[in-house]
């Protein structure tokens, strides 16, 4: 009898390890988790062009030229690329934040509401970058 | 012998800046949070964006210290979450120091210049 009991093979029991950078792509992440990843590598892109950013805002308060030339530069679709993409990357990492904040003090933690507000704060920083943007290049 | 290490007495361990910090983060966020909306709301209220408007907000003295206050306390934020990064991906300890290094001069740098840009 026990040396029946000795006799069974182990049985493979699955690993669960930290995610490899080659398994990211086939790795579904729920809305809360691309908020959590967005946070961060926005933070990251708006701490690398901070220089950029101080150099427009020069350029805007400086004087009347320097505005013109701020507007000009504006007008460069790579720029506008670029301040589009910065503009979404503050308005995300805003969003968020504030939804961290109301986490913090214990507001919306639950499944359903954690996940709904971070479906919102995808959305709401999409338009909020829609309406900046729109505004910095003229439309209204 | 009596244990003298419990309760109030009890021996406390770390630094504590990773609590400082953590709070530190909050409130600067909040700090951020308020000059945004103000910002924000006096950038889309506008009727058009032009230099006398925007360059006007920026000339009066209240909301160059506002400014000053807000761009110090992104500077501390960014510090926090920066080290977060490089602490959580950066391993070898060399090379992760040489990377604080360089972002806590380069934040430096961009202290002075925003002091530069608000007054002058």
């Amino acid at each position: 009898m026990s040396e029946a009991v000795k006799e069974v093979p182990k049985k493979e029991r699955p690993q669960f390890r930290n995610i490899h950078i080659t398994e990211l792509p086939n790795y579904r992440l729920p809305p809360a988790g691309w908020v959590s990843i967005l946070h961060r590598i926005s933070g990251f892109g708006l701490f690398l062009l901070l220089p950029f950013l101080l150099y427009l805002f020069e350029l805007s308060v400086k004087s009347e030229i320097t505005f013109a030339y701020f507007k000009g530069i504006l007008e460069n679709p790579l720029v506008k690329l670029v301040l589009l993409g910065l503009i979404w990357a503050y308005m995300q990492h805003f969003c968020a934040g504030v939804r961290h904040l109301f986490m913090d003090v214990h507001v919306g933690i639950e499944k359903d509401s954690s996940r709904q507000s971070a479906v919102t704060v995808l959305v709401v920083s999409l338009v909020l970058t829609a309406l900046a943007g729109l505004k910095l290049f003229g439309a209204f | 012998m009596a244990k003298n290490n419990v309760g109030p007495n009890r021996l406390v361990v770390g630094a504590h800046y990773g609590l400082k910090d953590w709070l530190a983060q909050r409130i600067t966020a909040i700090v951020m949070a308020v000059y945004t909306f103000v910002l924000l709301g006096s950038f889309l209220s506008g009727s058009n964006f032009t230099y006398e408007g925007w360059a006007g907000l920026f000339a009066q003295q209240w909301f160059k210290l506002f400014s000053l206050v807000t761009f110090m306390a992104l500077y501390y934020h960014a510090w926090v979450g920066m080290r977060d990064i490089w602490m959580d991906y950066v391993k070898p300890v060399g090379i992760r120091l040489a990377l604080q290094m360089i972002t806590i001069l380069w934040l430096v740098a961009c202290a002075f210049y925003t002091i530069q840009i608000l007054w002058s």
